[in-house]
């Protein structure tokens, strides 16, 4: 089922919003260029379907499916499996096997449905680029490609939704031309299971992950919510990509280069950081038992 | 600037708590205190208690109730910094542009890399948590929800027009 509506508003705002569901979830894009043909707008649902259709899990005799059962070879199967199946064995090793589309199902069925969603995702934004769009935000279940503007001179907002209150956010992203994947156990119920161990991850509530491509982001995503709190050390060292993760005791914590898109940064607050530790200084020489007192007058 | 942090003096002085939640939003910048110098210390045992896990606690010397912070506080995490004692992160509350407390946390050493990267870190509160309306967001990042379930998500409110 589709719903499809249209805003004009002053100021040169257009927005026209289509919600599809498809790979068992809703797919919502939000289109702000004005000029776009909605044959564009089919074309990128199209692909969706498509993609949908011939990746299921669900469906016994899709290619992933047999594959699974070992009825159809790798080598047998079509270009675009091929090319997934190639990127997930890439991920699995990047992810130092934390990613792993054999690994996470308690049925052992081979699974790809999690970088699939984000790698038709990028296409069917391509699709649209292709047409000329250049400002709308495609948002595939709660993985987010968003690009361009929300209107002129404003990044897109995107919201990282609240692990445990469905209504609220823990924080939001401002940024232009950019992928927001999110990996936590709150939807499904702990369907994500580490692969080295079998069972789910403790520590975290959620992991998201920013940067260029919707289908690496996820895979990164999903790794780093089963690595577990020392999940945001090896994100850190991601070329390219950066992210945030919200801890069982209900902290957020963010890698450095996340900060650049964190929306409440407040650069001030670096000025201040250092401000204080200039004050701090002298009192870190001191003996002990004044610097309490010595901090405090400071 | 490089600061010479007397680790093991700030480990007998300060009194532990659990850190306070403290409200207002923010305050995610770091002091880095450096290394400890070396034999720059006070030369007594320190009786710490551990805010972390699977550390053996040890009473901490009884203290003056610490300031309570206020609704402007603000709370600023150093880096970790190793001892003989087991691995610190101090903390100073901050009212303003005043010191109003500082805390120091002892880590389990299994955490240090993972406390040396969140540096960057906030609580995020039920009561103070971010709502879509006034955070005037265009769409939610979030687990992969179903259909079924998409319907009475925030996303599903964002994604209707109203005119």
């Amino acid at each position: 089922m589709a719903t499809s509506s249209t805003l004009s508003g002053s100021g040169g705002l257009s927005r026209r919003i289509r919600v599809e569901q498809i790979m068992g979830t809703a797919m919502s894009l939000d289109l702000r260029d004005r000029s776009i043909a909605p044959a564009a707008v089919d074309a990128a649902f199209d692909h969706l379907r498509d993609i949908d259709m011939r990746f299921s899990t669900w469906k016994t005799e899709s290619e992933i499916s047999r594959l699974g059962r070992g009825e159809l070879s790798a080598e047998k199967c079509s270009p675009d499996v091929r090319v997934v199946l190639e990127q997930c064995e890439r991920l699995r090793a990047v992810t130092h096997g934390f990613f792993d589309i054999r690994g996470h199902r308690p049925d052992g069925r081979l699974d790809p449905s999690g970088f699939v969603k984000g790698w038709a995702a990028e296409s069917a934004a391509g699709i649209l680029a292709a047409a000329g769009a250049r400002n709308f935000c495609l948002n595939a279940g709660g993985d987010v490609i968003a690009r361009g503007e929300s209107e002129p001179g404003r990044p897109w907002r995107i919201g990282v939704r609240h692990p445990e209150l469905p209504d609220r956010l823990a924080t939001v992203i401002e940024a232009r031309d950019v992928a927001v994947a999110t990996s936590g156990g709150y939807e499904r119920g702990d369907h994500i299971i580490d692969p080295h161990t079998g069972r789910p991850p403790s520590g975290l509530l959620s992991v998201t992950v920013v940067g260029p491509d919707l289908s690496e982001a996820d895979a990164y995503a999903t790794a780093a919510f089963a690595m577990g709190p020392g999940g945001l050390t090896w994100l850190d060292s991601l070329g390219g990509y950066d992210g945030c993760m919200i801890t069982a005791e209900r902290r957020l914590v963010w890698t450095p280069g996340f900060a650049r898109f964190k929306a409440d940064s407040d650069p001030s607050d670096i000025g201040r950081a250092m401000d204080l530790r200039a004050r701090i200084a002298p009192c870190m020489r001191r003996n002990a038992p004044a610097v309490t007192e010595c901090l405090r007058q400071r | 600037m490089t600061i010479v942090a007397t680790a093991l003096g700030l480990v007998l002085l300060f009194s532990f708590k659990t850190p306070d939640e403290i409200p207002a939003p923010g305050g995610p910048a770091a002091i880095a205190f450096g290394t400890p110098a070396p034999g720059a210390t006070s030369p007594a045992t320190p009786d710490v208690t551990s805010a972390g896990d699977d550390v053996n606690p040890t009473p901490a010397p009884p203290a003056s109730s610490p300031p309570q912070a206020t609704a402007a506080s603000q709370q600023v995490d150093g880096d970790v910094i190793g001892t003989q004692f087991g691995d610190i992160q101090v903390r100073l509350i901050v009212s303003g542009s005043k010191i109003v407390d500082v805390q120091a946390l002892q880590l389990p050493n299994d955490r240090r890399r993972s406390a040396q990267i969140s540096q960057f870190s906030e609580p995020i509160l039920h009561s103070e948590a971010l709502q879509a309306q006034s955070a005037q967001i265009d769409t939610v990042s979030g687990a992969t929800y179903t259909s079924e379930a998409y319907r009475e998500s925030l996303q599903s409110a964002l994604d209707r027009v109203h005119s």
